[in-house]
């Protein structure tokens, strides 16, 4: 309990505080951590004491002309001070080694979530393989119970510069690397929003390709998987702009990159936008998803995000306006 | 030498000249021409210094811009050159020089030569390693890089591929970046060569291995280090640029290349690097703690051992750089032993200068205040390199603000106090004026101040999360405010370091004279006048300990005795 409330507190400091653990790898992390703090924390205590002590009172004294004695050294000391810190780091590399094994080499159990992250510049893909569908930018996982536990494991994929997939609170860094597929796994124990971002420089944005996680209930989770599943919901009460903003978006470059699942938009460059309305946040949680910022990010993604690799695409005003208001179609 | 000695009367013209501008060509041809240590040695160091201010500014924009989240100070383009220069500048063309600039002034002193091994090499290397610092920066005029005319590198200080290729990387701006690093990595080398060359075969008569100054195992280890660390470096940057223009694919990761592969290359020579940077700092305060303690320094065996010793492990740690990049388990076991080894050695450095420092009688100069705060400083650098080292834990702090407070505390903390107090004490040698005190005592203090609020809350935003090399944060992470303390911070040590430089000029001019040996030392150059003679010594010395000096002083206690 007392365990939970300190959590509390330190996320309530802030919400990408490494102190905070909500899921094995970062709580196992945080322990280890306890640990190397608590074994350096006593070194520095020991030994800037050490320095202190003879830094005042060896100083020499008003008045002393005499040289001190000559001491060259001291075999057994140093004998000392070179095998005790032997034993200290055999400790910490022993400590240390578990938790990589605990880590790195878990096994994935039956029932495991999956999905692949794809690096971008400068935004998130993720597939969901399983369930047979594709998202961007604010990932969904079930919550983990300790009994019946349905952790999530990731398979990081780049597209092409390094990233590094960081949400402190659930586990540390893994780079997403072209040519070199890695893995991480995460298996939060509440359920709720947690923050991260990009944690290895891929570029011009690299400070706004920010990870949103969101722990869902098991129920949640499931309803989520199943709307993301659907494909767009197209003509169920349209308006005529909206109708319009859809055949603007089919004809002009917009599909070069984007999907639209049911439509001939297939592009994979940029985010999937299916169910764009179902996220909380444009642009890898540069901006809130609401009409004015997807308006202005439409019409220029530089206002929000300077460096993005989406384009300016000199529209009218009257096409952007439909555009958007096609776009706030897709639930 | 008269013109008489001359055995052609009037082959050399030895008229002093009377103009001023005369004068100042001549002065002029006289620095651009010798191959003097002295010489050369100031001059890396003034090259340093001018690197310093360039480097600094960049520093000050960076935190300028991360004051407040959503700053518009800079565009994100100009903060990615930004942190790019600074890093690059900082390592290779400020420490690397200033350090090369004392090495190649004490040396020879120390070792009572006349000149290094190689003194035309010695001048080649200077000035290959300052044209590889303006090349850098005439990437700002020449650059026309990503974002059109006139751009500085932006692929941050280890350019890891693919970032570097020229998809991501279209214009010039990383071609100056390698090149830049090509060029003076020749220049590295060549220093490297010639330090070991001269501290192995220029000795003067009787200096035994055993009975040279530590400076200079410091040195010798360094020099060595640069050998095997700088090749690997050139490789890669030569592999970078077939890939970049001959159609080459080692880090096209789009035609089956390999980024890790750049990481390994990159670390391989970046970790030892650290050591090429920190071997010499030890070396100051080996030197500065004994002096001012009144002891010798305390177990010299152990120390040379420990030196050696980090000289080899350094060159067996590199991938704890990239514990994040997804190497096997065991890999990063590996790799958590061999850092953590290398705490043992160094460990042993700061024990045995704390017994050089215990029973003695510690005068207060301001080269001992800069190695006392050394000291505290690289003690902290070392235990949360510790925490560092912890493959786990890296996984959480790694590419964070603590990672940044971490290496700065090792630069700025460690190294660079060490080379004000170097400053501070062989000042006096070099021009023969003291630095000013009250200047000195308002620089270390207002660094010391500047240098703790900046890097010690460093540490708490990384572990609130937040990222290096990012131009902006979000606000509610709880980082707002960590970074106006930081940028605090910044001021007061752009204070300070005013002071300091500043005091360099004015007591070149104005400052107390100082005398062959202001500081009661105990080694060669301090039996030379200052400053030196261009032959440094009319009589070769001979010694019979470690230090000479102390023999002379203390004739009915000399250490020759005891070793």
């Amino acid at each position: 309990m007392s365990q939970l409330s300190s959590t509390l507190f330190a996320a309530q400091m802030s919400p990408t505080n490494i102190f905070a653990p909500s899921s094995t790898p970062a709580d196992s992390i945080f322990r280890l951590s306890l640990f190397v703090l608590a074994v350096t924390g006593a070194i520095f205590v020991v030994v800037f004491s050490m320095l202190l002590y003879a830094a005042v009172k060896f100083r020499k004294r008003e008045g002393d002309q005499a040289e001190p004695l000559q001491i060259y050294g001291s075999a057994n000391l140093e004998l000392a001070w070179t095998v005790l810190p032997i034993l200290i780091v055999m400790v910490l590399f022993l400590s240390s080694a578990r938790v990589i094994h605990a880590i790195q080499d878990a096994r994935k159990p039956d029932g495991a979530n999956e999905v692949t992250v794809v690096g971008h510049q400068f935004w998130w893909e993720y597939r969901y393989s399983q369930y047979g569908f594709v998202t961007a930018n604010e990932l969904h996982v079930p919550v983990s119970d300790q009994i019946h536990p349905t952790p999530t494991f990731l398979t990081l994929l780049s597209a092409d510069t390094d990233h590094d997939f960081w949400v402190p609170r659930l586990a540390g860094k893994t780079d997403l690397i072209p040519n070199h597929p890695n893995r991480t796994w995460i298996d939060p124990y509440q359920t709720g929003l947690y923050l991260g971002q990009c944690a290895q420089y891929c570029g011009t944005e690299h400070a706004k390709m920010l990870l949103r996680v969101y722990v869902d209930s098991r129920a949640d989770f499931d309803h989520w998987v199943k709307a993301q599943q659907q494909a767009a919901q197209l003509n169920a009460g349209m308006s005529p702009g909206a109708t319009q903003g859809r055949r603007v978006f089919e004809r002009t470059a917009c599909i070069n990159c984007h999907a639209v699942a049911g439509t001939i938009a297939a592009g994979r460059f940029g985010p999937d936008l299916t169910h764009l309305m179902s996220r909380d946040t444009l642009a890898a949680g540069a901006a809130p998803n609401t009409p004015e910022n997807l308006r202005a990010w439409i019409q220029n993604p530089d206002t929000i995000k300077p460096g993005a690799l989406m384009p300016a695409m000199n529209l009218n005003d009257k096409e952007f306006d439909q555009i958007t208001a096609y776009l706030l179609t897709l639930h | 030498m008269s013109s008489n000695s001359v055995p052609i009367p009037d082959a050399i013209d030895s008229t002093k000249p009377t103009s001023g501008e005369a004068w100042l060509l001549e002065a002029l041809h006289e620095w651009v021409i010798t191959v003097d240590h002295k010489k050369l040695g100031i001059m890396y160091i003034v090259a340093g210094l001018f690197f310093l201010l360039l480097g600094g500014l960049e520093a000050v924009i960076i935190r300028i811009q991360l004051l407040v989240p959503h700053a518009q100070f800079v565009s994100p383009e100009v903060f990615n050159r930004m942190f790019t220069m600074h890093g690059t500048t900082m390592i290779f063309f400020v420490i690397m020089l200033i350090l090369f600039g004392f090495g190649v002034y004490l040396v020879p002193l120390m070792i009572g030569a006349r000149d290094m091994a190689f003194p035309r090499l010695n001048a080649w290397g200077f000035w290959m390693s300052t044209f590889g610092g303006l090349l850098l920066y005439f990437s700002f005029v020449g650059g026309d890089g990503l974002y059109g005319a006139g751009t500085a590198p932006d692929v941050g200080w280890w350019a890891y591929a693919p970032l570097t290729s020229r998809a991501f990387s279209p214009g010039h701006s990383t071609d100056y970046w390698t090149v830049a690093l090509l060029v003076s990595g020749f220049g590295s080398v060549a220093i490297g060569a010639n330090l070991v060359a001269t501290i192995l075969s220029m000795r003067c008569p009787r200096m035994t291995l055993a009975r040279m100054p530590l400076l200079c195992w410091l040195y010798l280890v360094m020099g060595a280090l640069l050998l095997f660390t700088i090749t690997p470096l050139t490789a890669a940057q030569l592999m970078l640029m077939v890939d970049r223009y001959l159609g080459g694919h080692f880090f096209d990761t789009q035609a089956g290349g390999s980024a890790v592969l750049w990481m390994h290359f990159f670390w391989i020579f970046g970790h030892p690097e650290v050591y090429v940077l920190v071997l010499p700092a030890f070396g100051f305060v080996s030197e500065i703690v004994p002096v001012f303690s009144r002891k010798p320094i305390f177990g010299y065996p152990i120390m040379v051992a420990a030196t050696v010793g980090i000289g080899f492990i350094s060159l067996s740690v590199w991938a704890h750089h990239i514990f994040t990049m997804g190497m096997a388990s065991y890999s990063n076991a590996f790799f958590v032993l061999t850092t953590m080894a290398i705490a043992v050695p160094t460990g042993i450095k700061i024990f045995n200068w704390l017994g050089t420092m215990w029973g003695g009688k510690i005068r207060y100069e301001l080269p001992m205040l800069f190695c006392v705060a050394f000291l505290f400083q690289f003690l902290v650098a070392g235990l949360t390199g510790i925490m560092l080292g912890s493959a786990p834990f890296n996984w959480q702090l790694n590419n964070s603000y603590f990672v940044v407070a971490h290496f700065h505390y090792v630069i700025v903390g460690g190294i660079l106090f060490a080379i004000l107090g170097a400053f501070y004490y062989w000042y006096p040698k070099m021009t023969g004026r003291l630095l000013n005190q009250t200047l000195g005592l308002w620089n270390f203090w207002l660094l010391l101040i500047g240098f703790h609020l900046t890097f010690d809350f460093m540490h708490f935003a990384g572990i609130l999360g937040m990222v290096r090399r990012i131009y902006t944060y979000e606000h509610g992470r709880g980082w707002e405010f960590w970074n106006v303390v930081i940028g605090v911070g910044t001021l007061f040590q752009v204070l300070g370091l005013s002071c300091f430089v500043f005091n360099l000029v004015w007591s070149y001019f104005q400052g107390r004279p100082a005398d062959r040996d202001p500081w009661d030392g105990w080694t060669l150059e301090w039996a030379t006048a200052s400053p030196p003679p261009e032959y440094n010594f009319s009589v070769l010395p001979e010694v019979k300990s470690a230090r000479p000096l102390w023999d002379l002083k203390h004739p009915e206690d000399p250490d020759w005795k005891y070793q």
